[in-house]
């Protein structure tokens, strides 16, 4: 069994290597071994957080690019959750449109970006489609895979016990699938902030890639530093929501029962 | 209107049967006549006839792939026959015929209660569900565990609570499809002793498919041995209980059985 201080310590674990190359970072930046028109210190990323914090422009970024990672993902999960769900139990549908889903699958979405500024411009929707095409495939082929992959005998075993077909998903199929579904989920989301900083370094007129952008013709490395550091946060918050909704969720699975 | 509900699902579910137990006319008697079951061409079943009282329990014995499986998805309804009639004795409905199976096909991601509880009707208020729940669980002496997720359980943990779904709607039928056959030896001589006193309490009609002879002897009124399609012996086993292993009788009545399997008029095995 493990004693509170031995959790503690075992979490802190991960973050000596974090806290030790942030230290080095600063020191070197302190001492002038790296110049900071190349990479400014830490104390100035932290500085640059504080000046537009202050303006309301990094909270202004911060929600506009969140709210288009996350009804990108909305929409694209969505799509490829109901396909995955579809295909995954009638064989119809799943003769109908995998082939099709397959080709599209092997185009690189962020090939797609030169169509999509053509079709779009540099809206709102240009970032949402591709957001949604990105998170489409990793939600689509886990859900699949996940439906598949429940075992044939408790599905028996339910028809056997008299379970009508809805009855059937809700307390079978669907928590069966449930582990998988969840390893798309982490995987889209990842895809999901990747697309959005692409899609915003391109063509934007707010959010944190063009707020990055900006800084980049006037030179402000402080600012692109942060940008960045602003990425790798959000996409470690998602992830950890994502976990602790597996977590909750998959409370009987062996694997996350801790004791 | 809440307590006209239940009584209704209590009279439609046949659940008002306690605290007087099921009668002994409660299980409910099987006939069937030239029963058939192909698969493509290869024929499983060849028409067999074959009757059981209420309340008797049968085991079917018989070699790998001699039918006793398919036999008893026919017996209880999941099959259609190729040709030929299975017919339940009157007052069936949902709930009825109860099948366990080899494995214990617990849904992983309920707590044992709530696996029992897949044995009932949803049309049940949840909370008659969860205490019909907990009394099977009882039954089968488990009813400390009723919190736990199945992956902390022993096989015959698990088991034990298959067996409780099954009887928590209080079935007129039990096929058992080699429901020990998994289990270690000393767990499968308890389970034995369980599901014998839980058939003697509640009087329902029982088919226990096994490849154990012994196991056969040890619960059954009547064994039937398959053979290529066809019941070749159909043996009343005549023995008082609670029996005895190494009983001299049930050792006689073995030996014919055993006989029966393998000498088989020279064709051998």
């Amino acid at each position: 069994m493990m004693t509170l201080a031995g959790r503690l310590s075992s979490s802190a674990v991960g973050w000596i290597l974090p806290v030790v190359l942030v230290g080095a970072w600063e020191a070197a930046s302190r001492l002038g071994e790296i110049p900071p028109n190349v990479l400014p210190a830490p104390s100035g990323v932290v500085a640059a957080a504080l000046r537009l914090g202050r303006t309301g422009e990094l909270a202004q970024n911060i929600g506009v690019s969140t709210l288009r990672a996350l009804s990108g993902f909305l929409v694209g999960g969505g799509i490829g959750l109901a396909l995955g769900l579809a295909n995954g139990l009638s064989s119809l549908s799943e003769r109908l449109t995998d082939t099709t889903l397959q080709m599209v699958r092997n185009v690189p979405h962020l090939a797609m970006i030169p169509l999509v500024i053509l079709w779009f411009g540099i809206d709102e929707e240009a970032k949402l489609f591709l957001v949604a095409l990105g998170v489409f495939f990793p939600i689509y082929i886990n859900t699949l895979h996940g439906i598949r992959g429940v075992d044939p005998h408790l599905v028996e075993m339910g028809r056997i016990y008299g379970m009508s077909p809805a009855r059937l998903f809700w307390t079978v199929i669907l928590p069966g699938a449930l582990p998988s579904i969840f390893v798309g989920l982490r995987y889209a989301l990842g895809i999901m902030w990747l697309t959005l900083i692409v899609a915003e370094t391109i063509s934007a007129s707010s959010g944190i890639g063009y707020m990055a952008m900006q800084a980049r013709e006037f030179l402000l490395v402080d600012v692109v530093v942060l940008s960045i550091v602003i990425y790798a946060l959000l996409g470690k918050l998602a992830d950890t929501v994502a976990r602790l909704l597996e977590r909750l969720s998959l409370q009987w699975h062996p694997a996350f029962q801790t004791r | 209107m809440f307590a006209a509900a239940l009584r209704r699902a209590d009279d439609t579910l046949d659940l008002r049967r306690e605290p007087a137990r099921p009668q002994p006319a409660f299980g409910a008697a099987i006939t069937a006549r030239g029963l058939a079951k192909s698969f493509g061409p290869k024929t499983v079943l060849a028409g067999l006839d074959l009757h059981v009282p209420a309340g008797q329990s049968v085991a079917i014995v018989g070699k790998s792939g001699c039918g006793k499986s398919t036999l008893l998805r026919l017996l209880v309804g999941l099959d259609e026959p190729t040709s030929g009639s299975v017919r339940l004795g009157e007052g069936t409905g949902h709930g009825t015929a109860r099948l366990m199976f080899q494995e214990p096909r617990l849904l992983p991601w309920r707590r044992v209660s709530a696996n029992v509880e897949v044995g009932l009707s949803p049309a049940i208020p949840s909370a008659e569900r969860r205490r019909l729940a907990l009394r099977a669980l009882g039954e089968v002496g488990l009813a400390d565990r009723a919190g736990e997720w199945p992956a902390v359980l022993s096989g015959g943990q698990k088991q034990r609570v298959a067996l409780g779904r099954a009887l928590v709607s209080q079935p007129r039928l039990l096929a058992l499809d080699e429901p020990l056959g998994a289990l270690d030896a000393l767990t499968r001589i308890e389970m034995q002793g369980l599901v014998e006193r839980v058939w003697q309490a509640q009087h329902f009609t029982a088919l226990l498919v096994t490849h154990d002879v012994g196991e056969a002897l040890a619960l059954a009124d009547r064994i039937l041995v398959l053979d290529a399609g066809r019941i070749a012996l159909d043996l009343p086993v005549d023995v008082p209980r609670p029996r005895r292993r190494g009983d001299a009788a049930l050792a006689a009545l073995e030996g014919r059985i055993i006989d029966r399997l393998f000498n088989d008029h020279g064709a051998g095995i």
